[in-house]
């Protein structure tokens, strides 16, 4: 008997079929890792299984019984939670407050009560969070504890994660596996949604890859290997995408001249950062997340101004300028946080040519067929899996990065800004655009990547920058540069004199 | 037993048509209470509200005279939020529209009628335009909240207006705080003959089109659009923010004070300070069934028009308290916005 299992699954958006008969089981007490490409109907699968969505067709059962879930509530009542990447927490209210929300008996709440009873709750699920902390307070990690918790609070048995270690750090990952596996010795079952293999080798006892809406196969980890796994995914091999070829020596392109910034609590956040990019060069930006990296690819964006300093591109001053006028001199820019960089209540189409609206005027209206003209072309050239009249929101990740993507470098800028260019994105996608990235090196744009995936640094990067505490702590070449070194610098272990 | 549970399911298309009349029941149902209080019977009632206002030329013509001004704030108060800037101004931008229409009125005298009616509308506009851009320009200057700013500026201009005609402007003929009756040459022509029915619905007509066409066909509409949708990623796109709000709450402004401008010229002829009471406000409630939409709101605002014309003649004829009319108007109105937020949702047996 299966904790859950999911039989003939189908869901249909429009005329695309997300889940085509799908087949799931989940076992008692085991992690089961859910993988696939982007779009390949991962989270559709599991919003049904919760409730937010309603299958066309097939039929789920919970402990060998055949259950109608129609709402989350149906969900929780037979004891499955789930923690979506966009956490529902109260940012005001305390923790204690926001695991007993909408779950707790009768009317008035006792304050001191709760407290003690979601204190002794995490307690004994070993979840590590203050149950009188304010939610806002908290790191993501522990925000994310707090969505566990809230689940197990509601006696959840089944546990689903979509993509939980996306937004965290490498210790908080850490952190959240030992709780997963302590919990799973109690008989949790836990539903697995990750791009990242190595995770889910680690972790997970069964995995199950979907591609295009179909269930391909379900084995056991022993059986596989990452690679395999990467096969069964996109159906082809895979090779990682790494530079190749010295940099050829080009002009500066992008300078940053003693840029300093401060995050939004007014607090320094950028102190002093100078850089210089090349024309045929990929300059990282490494370092632990949340030591400034935002605030370096805002400033650099034009969605924040610097307090003092000077950014010129090719010559041309654009410190403190607005996003057009940066976009107008050459720079293209992917945002760190691609809902941030479309709007997805406008269509495909509308997004990709906004930035440039001019273009697609004529005698003052609209050219709807040229902007549909367009969109096409770049659909096919990057190969994104959607329509022009689509609806930017129903893209799933990798496609909506795709589409950035197509926007930005169509127009061949000469200063490529991209920040977590691959976060979220499965292992096809994320060669796809790391193959994007080297293109735009080798057609002589200056590229600086700002990641916290430190294998991508080292296979992309003619050299190394390590941004420690708002501050570049060091400036290495790519062959001088071992994951050693790196890491003693981002966690701000020695200063290191640049000799690149 | 039997177990029921909303669930968010959008409603069937075709049963959009008929959620204003599933309003209109509930309503009856509901309001049947209060009728029963004021000892008249709920049937004969909601016979004449329904049926009363198409029984006879005069009052199928009148749904569009009420309907006139709520056609122009709708459509105002959707431009203004379709760009994401909350203006709750139309109230008072209609009345600085109104003001002005009455100065002009009285100095276009000797004009030739097209020109006086063309300085009516354009003062309006204009006087509309520029009491909406102090609150704009708060907004996108200073970052100051337009939703305050605006509701605060309603009263403001209705204390001017009160002071302006128990004053100076106090009619010298009647004695009563009105403003002189405006110039024969600045009344807008009657669109039928012997109804109320003037200029100002063609106006609001082409000012629905306008807009829509605006939203949906240029590149200031998409700007509009994707500030009002998305407004961090609009910015990140280089969509120029303060620009775009600024000429939404222009444009909302100008159109809020055409309506003010229809009423003088086509309605009283004079100023006086319970010209709209509270047309500016209705407009929001018909942008917003509307689903921010130009033509739906303008749908919505007919109805709404419907609403009000049949609440008259329900009073009249029954005998029932005039304020019976306006709760069960109100009521209308609550229970219909609750029905297009509940069409997201379905009632399944579990
Ligand atoms: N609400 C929706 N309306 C229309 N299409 C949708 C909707 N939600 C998802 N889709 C489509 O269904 C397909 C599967 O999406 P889903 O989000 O399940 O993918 P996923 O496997 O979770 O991908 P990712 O790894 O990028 O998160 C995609 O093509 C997506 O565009
Ligand atoms: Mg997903």
């Amino acid at each position: 008997m299966f904790a859950v299992e999911m039989r003939g699954i189908v869901k249909r958006f429009g005329d695309l079929v997300a889940n085509d008969h799908i087949n799931f089981e989940l076992k008692q007490g085991e992690v089961h890792a859910l993988l696939g490409e982007n779009g390949a109907g991962k989270t559709t699968l599991m919003r049904i299984l919760y409730g937010l969505y309603h299958a066309d067709e097939g039929s789920i059962f919970v402990n060998g019984q055949q259950v109608s879930i129609t709402s989350p509530k149906d969900a929780i009542a037979l004891g499955i939670g789930m923690v979506s990447q966009h956490f529902t927490l109260v940012p005001p209210l305390t923790v204690a407050e926001n695991v007993v929300l909408g779950y707790n008996p009768g009317i008035r709440l006792n304050p001191q009560q709760i407290q003690r009873r979601v204190a002794e709750a995490a307690e004994r699920f070993g979840i590590e969070v203050k149950s009188d902390a304010l939610v806002r307070h908290l790191s993501v990690g522990e925000r994310q504890r707090v969505e566990i918790l809230k689940a197990l609070y509601r006696n959840a048995r089944v546990l689903i994660m979509d993509e939980p270690t996306a937004v965290l750090v490498p210790q908080e990952v850490d952190i959240l596996f030992e709780t997963l596996l302590r919990l799973q010795r109690e008989g949790l079952s836990v539903v697995f949604i990750s791009h990242k293999l190595n995770e889910v080798m680690t972790i997970c006892d069964r995995i199950t890859v979907l591609r295009n809406g179909k269930n391909v196969g379900t084995v056991f980890k022993q059986d596989v290997s990452q690679s395999k796994l990467a096969q069964m995914m996109v159906g082809r091999e895979t090779f990682g995408v790494t530079r190749q070829g010295e940099r050829i020596q080009g002009e500066p392109v992008l300078r940053i001249e003693n840029v300093s910034a401060v995050d939004n609590k007014g607090l320094p956040a950028l102190k002093s950062v100078s850089l210089e990019v090349a024309s045929g060069e990929i300059l990282g930006i490494a370092g632990v997340s949340g030591n400034g990296q935002s605030e370096l690819t805002h400033v650099l964006s034009g969605t924040m101004k610097p307090t003092s300093g000077k950014i010129l591109v090719d010559g041309q001053d654009i410190t403190g300028a607005d996003p057009a006028t940066i976009t107008c001199a050459g720079v293209g820019r992917i945002p760190e946080d691609r809902h941030g960089g479309v709007v997805g209540e406008l269509t495909v189409a509308e997004n990709m040519t906004l930035e440039t609206l001019d273009e697609y005027t004529q005698n003052g209206m609209l050219d709807r067929k040229r902007m549909l003209e367009y969109t096409n072309t770049l659909i096919e050239e990057f190969q994104i899996k959607a329509r022009p009249t689509d609806r930017a929101r129903t893209l799933s990740g990798g496609n909506m990065q795709k589409l950035i993507l197509a926007r930005t470098l169509a127009r061949q800028p000469k200063v490529v800004l991209a920040a977590q260019p691959t976060r979220g994105l499965d292992v096809g996608a994320t060669e796809y655009v790391r193959k994007k990235l080297l293109e735009q090196r080798e057609r002589g744009a200056a590229v600086l990547l700002i990641s916290e995936d430190l294998d991508e640094i080292m296979a992309l990067s003619d050299r190394i920058a390590v941004i420690y505490e708002g501050k570049i702590v060091g400036i290495l070449d790519a062959h001088e540069a071992t994951p050693e070194k790196l890491g003693l610098l981002m966690t701000g272990a020695r200063e290191v004199v640049s000799h690149a | 037993m039997l177990k029921f549970r909303i669930e968010r399911a959008p409603s069937p298309v075709w049963m959009r048509p008929l959620l204003p009349l599933l309003a209109v029941l509930i309503t009856f149902v509901v309001t049947s209470v209060f009728i029963l209080l004021a000892n008249a019977n709920p049937l004969t009632a909601y016979y004449y509200y329904l049926t009363s206002p198409f029984t006879n030329r005069v009052s199928m013509i009148e749904i569009l005279v009420k309907a006139t001004p709520l056609i122009l704030t709708g459509a105002s108060v959707t431009i203004a939020f379709a760009s994401g800037y909350w203006n709750i101004g139309a109230e008072g931008q209609l009345y600085a529209g109104a003001l002005a229409a009455a100065w002009i009125g009285t100095v276009v005298g000797g004009w030739h009628p097209v020109l006086a009616i063309l300085a009516m509308l354009l003062g309006g506009f204009l006087a509309g335009m520029v009491w909406a851009s102090i609150p704009a320009l708060l907004k996108v200057k200073l970052a100051v909240d337009e939703v305050v700013t605006t509701l605060l500026l309603n009263s403001v201009i209705v204390f001017i207006i009160s002071a302006l005609l128990n004053g100076p402007w106090r009619d010298p003929v009647s004695g009563w705080p009105q403003s002189p009756t405006i110039a024969d040459s600045a009344v807008f022509p009657k669109l039928i003959p012997r109804s109320r029915l003037h200029l100002g619905f063609v106006v609001a007509v082409v000012m629905v089109l306008l807009i829509w066409f605006i939203l949906s066909k240029t590149p200031l509409g998409l700007r509009m659009r994707a500030s009002g949708l998305g407004q961090e990623a609009a910015r990140f796109m280089g969509v120029n923010i303060q620009r775009t709000m600024l000429i939404a709450a222009l444009l909302s402004g100008g159109i809020a004070g055409l309506a003010g401008v229809g009423e003088v010229a086509g309605i009283h002829f004079h100023l006086i300070d319970a010209l709209s009471n509270g047309l500016g406000y209705t407009g929001i409630i018909a942008a917003t069934l509307g689903g921010l939409n130009p033509f739906g709101a303008g749908v919505a605002a007919i109805f709404l028009g419907l609403l009000d014309t049949g609440a008259q003649s329900v009073s009249r004829s029954l005998g029932v308290p005039i304020f019976l009319g306006n709760v069960v108007q109100s009521t209308l109105l609550l229970v219909t916005l609750g029905v297009f937020m509940l069409q997201n949702y379905r009632i399944r047996r579990v």
